[in-house]
């Protein structure tokens, strides 16, 4: 909301600048986001007189003048200028050397952004310049600022000019702008009245209230009847039939205004419906009378396909989702939004039926943003208006009518009113008031700041009686008054206290919190970053992941209003993700790297759309580049099994996205709870990779994180560990070996292979794996292995080796 | 024989003075040993009454050779010292190895310590769905479908009535739902919000915290964040409240804390002004203790919600909050603990 200084002077005599009101106003709640001059760019431009004109000697159309600056800037300054309006007598803008103005060459503003352009003394074709005299477009400022500011050619000041003043202070440019961030519970201070009440109470000086008054004339037109038939969309409709209307030009101190607040005039009638809602913040609509068939208004739904024109020429075909402003037979305006063109004000207009209603703000949102059209009025209904205002904003205009005399006002007025109008009267008690806050404010400051806030206080024992003032919607209980209260007493009053009467609890993360913690911190001293990744990301990636059609991955949950497609299908697993992120790394340099990420998935459930998604929590795991290969990736969810007692083993795994011979399934428990493997060397083509990179992922929800720490015993005796080279059959995994290995003794608490051979002695189709077995004697088993004792395990394995697998000692 | 004996001890002295290495002095005493037994094999071809005479001068050789023998073993133990010393001297200033650790997020950094914090302070930790209902999300939280407080935030709807939270005081009507007062949460999240640009990332965090009891008023609000303000910052880090709007807090505040970076004074962080918007608050609305069955008249509460992120860009000086999502690793590692 933009505020400008001059304009809330006419309502509350300020005494303080502009940047202590600013802080004022902050202090109480409304954020001045911007406080800029107006005249900012403009320095050291005066009034100047020209005294005396003779022609340039090498020029046929500049002229050298002598200029009248007053005694401090000097009394004959010398400046050339090539305006053809310039004669003696004129007063107009003068530059002086070192001044500063508008920029306003195009082709200058490119390479000056800041749009400011520097007036230094030189010469202009031989003769000596002091300064500039200026143009109305060189201070920034068109007619509705200052009358004549758009000539070509010098800016003609008034006569009374007084010659060396500030130009700033003479066309209206020492003036500030206050760009105040309006919270969305304070719709009744979008406008410039409404922060001239702020301004008033936190100041704590008198409102002078605008002049509101007009006489209603008796006429012979036929009224025009107003029916609201959706009355839950148009609470208050408020009409005003106004006679004679007048074409012209507004009064400068209105075209000002508006020009402050950036909207150009247009003729009085239009010029009025726009300064009603700036300054009351009430959006108004002018019909041409004459246009309006059957002299009626009926404010009701639009029909299925029903179309309308708008001030702006766009036809819309609309719902019944939509409200329209209708005369005998048809729509003649958009509610709240825009007007319709067939009864839009033009130059031959007599007639005039003011419109000021409350339109529902959700509806008004609604169709705006559903046909695409906007206004000013319909951004300001969306905010809400309240229905006290309507006929306040209407008496305004009307008001205005007589003033500005263009038009006759009537005594046709119409008035439907579905909204209770009745003063909203609040008790409250002082000392709930008081407890809320934590503090006690004396009563006679809760009365003075409820008195400036026009609430109407009376204070009786612990009884607080307040009347809501109408515009004050937001106001529906003894929190809303505290709030009142304490933002005018000041949150300076208010002493930190630390839970004084509350009941001690017990705080802090519970035990699964507390594993997820643990997990990560597992990671990072594997040499895990920690990643985040969004939780949406593209459909695409399950096309780059090759995912089939059916996959169950593809069945994802999917955003409505996504920002775009890249973001519009929630994660339902996180693996995408994480390649993304080694691309993203890969591409920028970092050779080498890991990172996890632990994120929920959300997996749709099979019932009804609008049920919760399951949220379950997934770990993804990434590495690339180095020396590292599958088994990095398989060490590290190894790790994850070990903290966490979960004996996962694993299985050739089948993904599209993996490698298929470099990959494996996790299994704890016979249920698939993860995979690893390395990136599928096709779509690392496809990305232009150069490195390998891996992914695992594991579902957390499907593995119960158990790190609670058993100790055992120490053994008494040392473990002793054998070397065994083995002659195996090509075919055979590790796995296959390694189960019978550690499970043909029960003192082998440990089976590694460390080397496999092929090729030399070995026989084709043979491979030799070479293990080292760790016997552990028992904590209970009173003595140390003996060479012999360990020599009949082994030649137990052994034999348990060749008979299920084949194997022989190599 | 007294000849021999002087021959060999001057060869042998001799030949000692030129060993440098244990092993030439082990080979020289092993000759000495040979040399020595060479000789007193002679000791049976002498005289019977010569012979005492005699051991008595081979033994003092001997014992001679050998306490030379044992001076000139420190001296050659000390020469190897000196030698290895200077075999094995290492350019000190080359780089050292160390095993590189990986590295928590710094969204999980300050989660984590926003959630020491509190925990102290008695605080449970409540984690909320991040796909909400639209009753969760906003009717219950005193914000109905017509209210404009829902225009200050663009959701992203999944269906009708399913949401991605766009805040996580979504958890406070989960709880309060649950559990009687005295309630004191601290709720952590994912949250989403339709807005990507510069500044805004369309997924953040946010910690929301919640307490619940009889008499609870907005001093204590001030005291509780005065207390994360200076664990979180500094000791001399001030809190301060100024009006805000939340439909869900009445009266509501902004907080700003006093800018860590000038201690106030003002500078380019704090644009001037001495301060840094850091969070919002206020006493809990009634309508939303009445939704989830709390008696308003009985109990008050505050509330507060910050952006995680926001404060480990403050706390970390990170000027970028992308950079925060994009995870690369120049920009992780540095978050080592």
């Amino acid at each position: 909301m933009k505020a400008p200084f001059s304009w809330l002077k006419d309502y509350v005599d300020i005494d303080v600048t502009a940047q202590e009101l600013a802080e004022k106003l902050f202090s109480c709640g409304f954020e001045v986001e911007e406080l800029s001059y107006l005249g900012a760019k403009i320095n050291r431009v005066v009034v100047g007189e020209v005294k005396a004109l003779t022609p340039h000697p090498d020029s046929d159309h500049m002229q050298i003048c002598v200029v009248d600056c007053g005694e401090e800037y000097g009394r004959e300054i010398q400046i050339v200028t090539g305006a053809p309006n310039v004669y003696v007598g004129m007063k107009t803008p003068c530059a002086l050397d070192n001044s500063t103005v508008v920029e306003s060459n195009p082709a200058m503003l490119e390479k000056n952004p800041d749009g400011i352009k520097k007036i230094k003394k030189g010469k202009l074709r031989g003769v000596e310049s002091f300064g500039m005299l200026c143009s109305g477009e060189e201070l920034g400022i068109n007619d509705d600022f200052y009358p004549g500011a758009e000539v070509n050619g010098l800016l003609d000041l008034a006569k009374d000019a007084p010659v060396g003043e500030d130009i700033k202070k003479i066309v209206g440019l020492d003036d500030w702008i206050f760009d105040i961030s309006i919270t969305a519970n304070r719709p009744d201070c979008q406008c410039i009245l409404g922060i001239a009440r702020e301004v008033a109470a936190v100041l704590k000086k008198p409102f002078k209230v605008p002049d509101f008054s007009y006489t209603a004339h008796k006429t012979s037109a036929a009224p025009v009847k107003v029916e609201v038939q959706a009355p839950d969309l148009c609470p208050r409709y408020v009409g005003h039939y106004v006679e004679d209307v007048q074409g012209g030009v507004s009064p400068a101190w209105m075209r000002k205004r508006l020009a402050l607040s950036g909207i150009r005039s247009i003729s009085p009638i239009v010029d009025i419906t726009n300064f009603v809602l700036l300054e009351m913040g009430q959006p108004m609509h002018a019909f041409d009378a004459d246009d309006i068939g059957g002299r009626k208004i009926i404010v009701r739904r639009a029909t299925n396909g029903e179309k309308i024109v708008t001030l702006d020429e766009k036809e819309f075909t609309l719902t019944t989702d939509n409200l329209v402003i209708c005369d005998g037979t048809k729509p003649v305006a958009l509610a709240g939004i825009m007007g319709g063109l067939n009864s839009e004000i033009k130059d031959t207009t007599k007639n005039v039926f003011f419109e000021s209603a409350k339109f529902a703000r959700d509806n008004v949102r609604k169709t705006s943003r559903a046909l695409g059209q906007s206004s000013d009025s319909s951004s300001r209904f969306e905010k809400g208006v309240d229905a006290y205002t309507n006929a306040l904003g209407m008496d305004r205009a009307l008001h205005l009518i007589e003033e500005l005399g263009c038009g006759k006002v009537t005594e046709l007025c119409e008035d439907v009113c579905a909204a209770d109008l009745a003063p909203r009267k609040m008790t409250a008690s002082v000392a709930k008031i008081n407890a809320l806050l934590g503090i006690t404010v004396p009563n006679e400051e809760i009365v003075g700041i409820l008195e400036r806030l026009n609430f109407q206080p009376e204070i009786d024992g612990d009884t607080l009686k307040v009347v809501v003032p109408g515009y004050r919607d937001d106001v529906d209980g003894y929190p809303d008054l505290a709030e009142e209260i304490i933002r005018m007493y000041g949150y300076e009053h208010i002493v930190p206290t630390f839970l004084d009467q509350a009941r001690v609890t017990g705080g802090g993360l519970t035990d699964e919190q507390k594993r997820e913690l643990h997990l990560k911190n597992l990671l990072c001293t594997q040499g895990f970053l920690e990643a985040y990744n969004y939780s949406f990301y593209s459909p695409k990636d399950f096309d780059l992941m090759k995912l089939p059609e059916d996959a169950a991955e593809r069945n994802a949950v999917r955003i409505l209003n996504p920002i775009s497609e890249e973001l519009s299908v929630m994660r339902t697993f996180l693996a995408p993700s994480m390649l993304m992120n080694a691309v993203r790394n890969i591409r920028r340099g970092n050779d080498e790297g890991r990172e996890f990420e632990m994120a929920n998935v959300y997996m749709p459930r099979n019932t009804a759309a609008s049920e919760q998604p399951e949220e379950r929590k997934h770990l993804v795991l990434g590495i690339w580049g180095g020396k590292n290969d599958f088994f990095d990736m398989k060490g590290a969810v190894e790790r994850i099994g070990e903290v966490f007692h979960s004996a996962f083993t694993y299985e050739r795994a089948e993904k599209t996205y993996l490698h298929p011979g470099v990959s494996a399934n996790v299994i704890l428990n016979g249920k698939i709870v993860g995979v690893i493997g390395e990136l599928d060397p096709s779509i690392a083509l496809s990305l232009g990779l150069d490195k390998k990179v891996y992914l695992g992922e594991l579902d957390l929800e499907a593995i119960e994180l158990d790190d609670r720490i058993r100790y055992k015993n120490l053994p008494k005796f040392p473990a002793v560990k054998r070397d065994l080279a083995l002659l195996a059959d090509e075919k055979l995994t590790c796995a296959e070996v390694e189960e019978v290995l550690m499970h043909s003794c029960k003192y082998v608490t440990e089976a590694k292979l460390f080397d496999v051979y092929r090729g030399g002695q070995v026989p084709a189709g043979k491979k030799s794996m070479a293990f080292t077995l760790t016997f552990t004697p028992d904590a209970q088993t009173e003595k140390a292995f003996t060479p012999e004792t360990l020599d009949g395990y082994v030649k137990k394995i052994l034999g348990n080796l060749k008979f299920k697998l084949g194997i022989e000692l190599r | 024989m007294k000849e021999k004996i002087e021959a060999l001890r001057s060869e042998i002295t001799a030949a000692m003075g030129q060993t440098e290495t244990g092993r030439a002095l082990y080979e020289l005493k092993v000759k000495f040993q040979t040399e020595l037994k060479g000789i007193m094999s002679g000791m049976k071809d002498l005289a019977k009454e010569d012979r005492p005479v005699f051991g008595k001068v081979v033994n003092e050789f001997k014992q001679d050779m050998e306490s030379k023998f044992e001076a000139r073993a420190a001296v050659v133990r000390q020469m190897e010292m000196e030698k290895k010393y200077a075999e094995e001297r290492i350019d000190i200033t080359m780089p050292g190895k160390a095993y590189k650790g990986g590295a928590l997020h710094p969204i999980t950094l300050v989660k984590n310590e926003l959630i020491d914090i509190f925990a102290g302070m008695g605080f449970k930790v409540f984690e909320g769905p991040e796909i909400e209902t639209d009753y969760y999300n906003f009717t219950a939280l005193n914000t109905p479908k017509d209210h404009p407080a829902r225009d200050m935030q663009d959701t992203f709807y999944l269906a009708d009535n399913l949401l991605l939270r766009t805040q996580t005081s979504a958890g406070q009507i989960r709880v309060m739902e649950k559990d009687a007062p005295p309630i004191k949460i601290l709720s952590p999240g994912r949250v989403f919000r339709s807005d990507d640009d510069a500044t805004h990332s369309p997924m953040f965090h946010q910690m929301e915290g919640l307490v619940v009891d009889k008499g609870i008023t907005l001093c204590d609000l001030q005291g509780m964040l005065a207390e994360f303000a200076k664990k979180m910052f500094t000791s001399s880090t001030k809190v301060r409240l100024r009006p805000s709007y939340f439909p869900f807090t009445e009266p509501s505040v902004e907080v700003d804390l006093s800018c860590s970076e000038c201690g106030g004074k003002g500078c380019r962080l704090c644009k001037g002004t001495g301060w840094i918007e850091v969070l919002g608050a206020g006493m809990v609305n009634r309508r939303v203790l009445e939704n989830c069955g709390v008696d308003p008249d009985e109990y008050t509460g505050f509330a507060f919600g910050m952006g995680v992120e926001r404060i480990a860009m403050l706390k970390y000086g990170i000027n970028n909050i992308k950079t925060l999502f994009e995870n690369d690793t120049r920009f992780l590692e540095q978050f080592t603990d």
